[in-house]
């Protein structure tokens, strides 16, 4: 079964777009990469599975059931972590993490000093005096504390230091092999290649790829560099090569196709050298915002 | 209902539902300390008072009091008592929802397993506990403050009774209507000026309809509608106008659910 459905779900804000016919599902215990810039509507997405706001159209299932009709029931067994976390500011960390728990109708009180603890946070202290990365940290601790079967994950890196950002990792990767499912949204590319199985990919709205990391990074698309003197640009004029361009007598391209087109080519031509290769992640990620 | 945001929604409010009731108990204290004097030189006043402009009488709801009566006292007094009890049920009723949004609360509080209606509904009667204990409050130091103050002078405690009663109704139609217009309005950014507005703005539109006897701003004003000094005088409520202050609450209340349970809430921008 899949854990996220999501059938051409589309939102409006007035006339202002959200997202436009997005489809897409995750199974469970999957890690799924959500990529894309700033205003590309990844929260609008996750807003949209947690009832946060309607779909103007299209429907979207969590665990089966559909997010508008059953919403509570749902959101029992998801963890959020939104981009930007706001608590209630006259409270006591420890405070409102209980608030928090008291929701779930199960002690979590063991989790929530074992997490706090991993993630070093001071359960004393008034969330008005938390730093940015602190209250970051208090949104991780809330949306694991009940131990959820998905975690919804909205840019979670931002505020955190490089070190806490290697204990979160290790710490979604424990719960992720624990049978939780992740959707991980993000426009950071190194931490989705860390992490995820799968990724979609959405500009402007609309979902552009949806693909395995590795399928995304093997199969789709080769590096080619080629040396040699007398170049002509031209000679690689073939369906399949993108972003052709020379630079000090070599030249780059992105292939995709049949390689073999490419080395014919490449063998009518004394070369001084020829690279072939994995293209990073962002570099296919450049290519899809083009 | 939900009992834990029932819980967390009373204990935010209840800082400013003891403001509220010590500022209401001095009010009434400090005012109905005056009676005697009032009451003693009653032939005096009442000769002043006929000398102000009928306009100016109409617009305090003074021209149907009797100031040297215990009620005709109070009800005098209960004018302000209701001004502040409306800017405190419109505050409570502005902010019951759009604080959360505004400091961006609303998204921890939502992505928790309970349903729209469930947090309306827990909202609103935390709202309704912090009134009421304010209410009570108003009830305590009303009874008090007549008994210190009122000397010789006799009272009937029914028509008191009857007065303090509408207080519920007065502050339910504050609350919902303060409630109906945040949900239609797009962003309430800070709640006092919209709960001041609202509270003055009845109070005034009240004061104006005394000066001009005109008939249709009557309808729209709780001020009007549970007019003091009219429960005092006739001992009974004008019950046309109480039902129609009772049907405007039913009416936002339900507004409110059905906009509450459709709306997008913000995001950060």
């Amino acid at each position: 079964m899949s854990i996220i459905e999501v059938t051409n779900l589309t939102k409006f804000y007035g006339k202002s777009r959200g997202i436009v016919d997005v489809s897409f599902s995750e199974e469970e215990g999957e890690i799924f990469g959500f990529i894309g810039p700033n205003g590309a509507g990844k929260s609008t997405t996750i807003r949209l599975l947690l009832s946060l706001i309607h779909p103007t159209s299209g429907s979207a299932k969590v665990f089966g059931k559909d997010v508008v009709t059953h919403g509570p029931e749902i959101r029992r067994d998801i963890g959020y972590l939104p981009s930007e976390v706001f608590y209630y500011e006259g409270m006591k960390v420890i405070e409102l993490l209980k608030y928090s728990a008291s929701f779930y109708g199960k002690d979590c009180t063991e989790r929530l000093h074992e997490l706090s603890e991993y993630m070093e946070l001071e359960l004393n202290r008034r969330i008005s005096d938390l730093s940015y990365g602190n209250k970051k940290k208090v949104g991780i601790v809330q949306g694991l504390l009940h131990s959820p079967k998905l975690l919804f994950l909205d840019e979670p890196t931002s505020g955190l230091d490089p070190l806490m950002q290697r204990k979160f990792f290790d710490l979604i990767r424990k719960e992720n092999a624990r049978g939780v499912t992740v959707f991980f949204s993000s426009h950071i590319l190194g931490e989705v290649q860390r992490l995820c199985n799968r990724v979609g990919i959405i500009r402007e709205g609309k979902i552009v790829e949806i693909s395995d990391i590795r399928t995304l990074q093997q199969n789709n698309y080769k590096k080619v560099n080629v040396t040699a003197d007398g170049l002509n640009p031209a000679t690689f004029d073939l369906p399949g090569v993108n972003n052709l361009q020379t630079e000090d007598g070599t030249l780059h391209f992105f292939f995709k196709g049949d390689i073999n087109a490419v080395l014919q080519k490449i063998s009518t031509i004394q070369v001084a050298d020829v690279t072939i290769e994995e293209p990073t992640l962002e570099e296919i990620f450049m290519h899809y915002y083009e | 209902m939900n009992a834990n945001i029932y819980r967390h929604e009373f204990r935010i409010r209840l800082k400013s539902v003891i403001i509220w009731s010590l500022a209401l108990t001095f009010l009434i204290a400090f005012y109905f300390a005056m009676f005697p004097v009032f009451a003693d030189q009653a032939a005096l006043m009442n000769e002043l008072l006929a000398k102000y402009p009928p306009e100016l009488r109409a617009a305090f709801g003074m021209d149907n009091m009797d100031l040297s009566t215990v009620l005709g006292f109070y009800s005098f007094i209960f004018m302000f008592v209701q001004l502040c009890l409306a800017i405190q049920a419109g505050n409570y009723g502005f902010g019951l929802v759009s604080i959360e949004e505004s400091e961006l609360t609303a998204d921890f509080l939502l992505s928790k397993p309970v349903s729209r209606a469930q947090v309306l509904t827990s909202k609103l009667l935390a709202a309704l506990t912090s009134l009421t204990l304010t209410n009570l409050v108003v009830w305590v130091s009303s009874f008090v403050a007549i008994a210190l103050f009122r000397g010789e002078h006799e009272y009937e405690p029914g028509t008191l009774i009857l007065l303090l009663l509408s207080i519920v109704i007065f502050q339910l139609f504050f609350l919902s209507v303060g409630l109906v217009i945040s949900l239609l309005v797009k962003r309430v950014r800070s709640v006092t000026p919209y709960a001041l507005g609202l509270g003055f703005g009845s109070y005034v539109l009240s004061a104006f309809s005394g000066v001009f006897g005109a008939v249709a701003l009557e309808l729209i004003t709780p001020f009007k509608h549970l007019d003091a000094a009219s429960i005092v005088k006739h001992a009974a409520y004008d019950t046309p106008l109480v039902l129609l202050n009772v049907a405007v609450t039913l009416v936002a209340l339900a507004v409110s659910y059905w906009l509450y349970i459709r709306r997008d809430i913000p995001a950060v921008s």
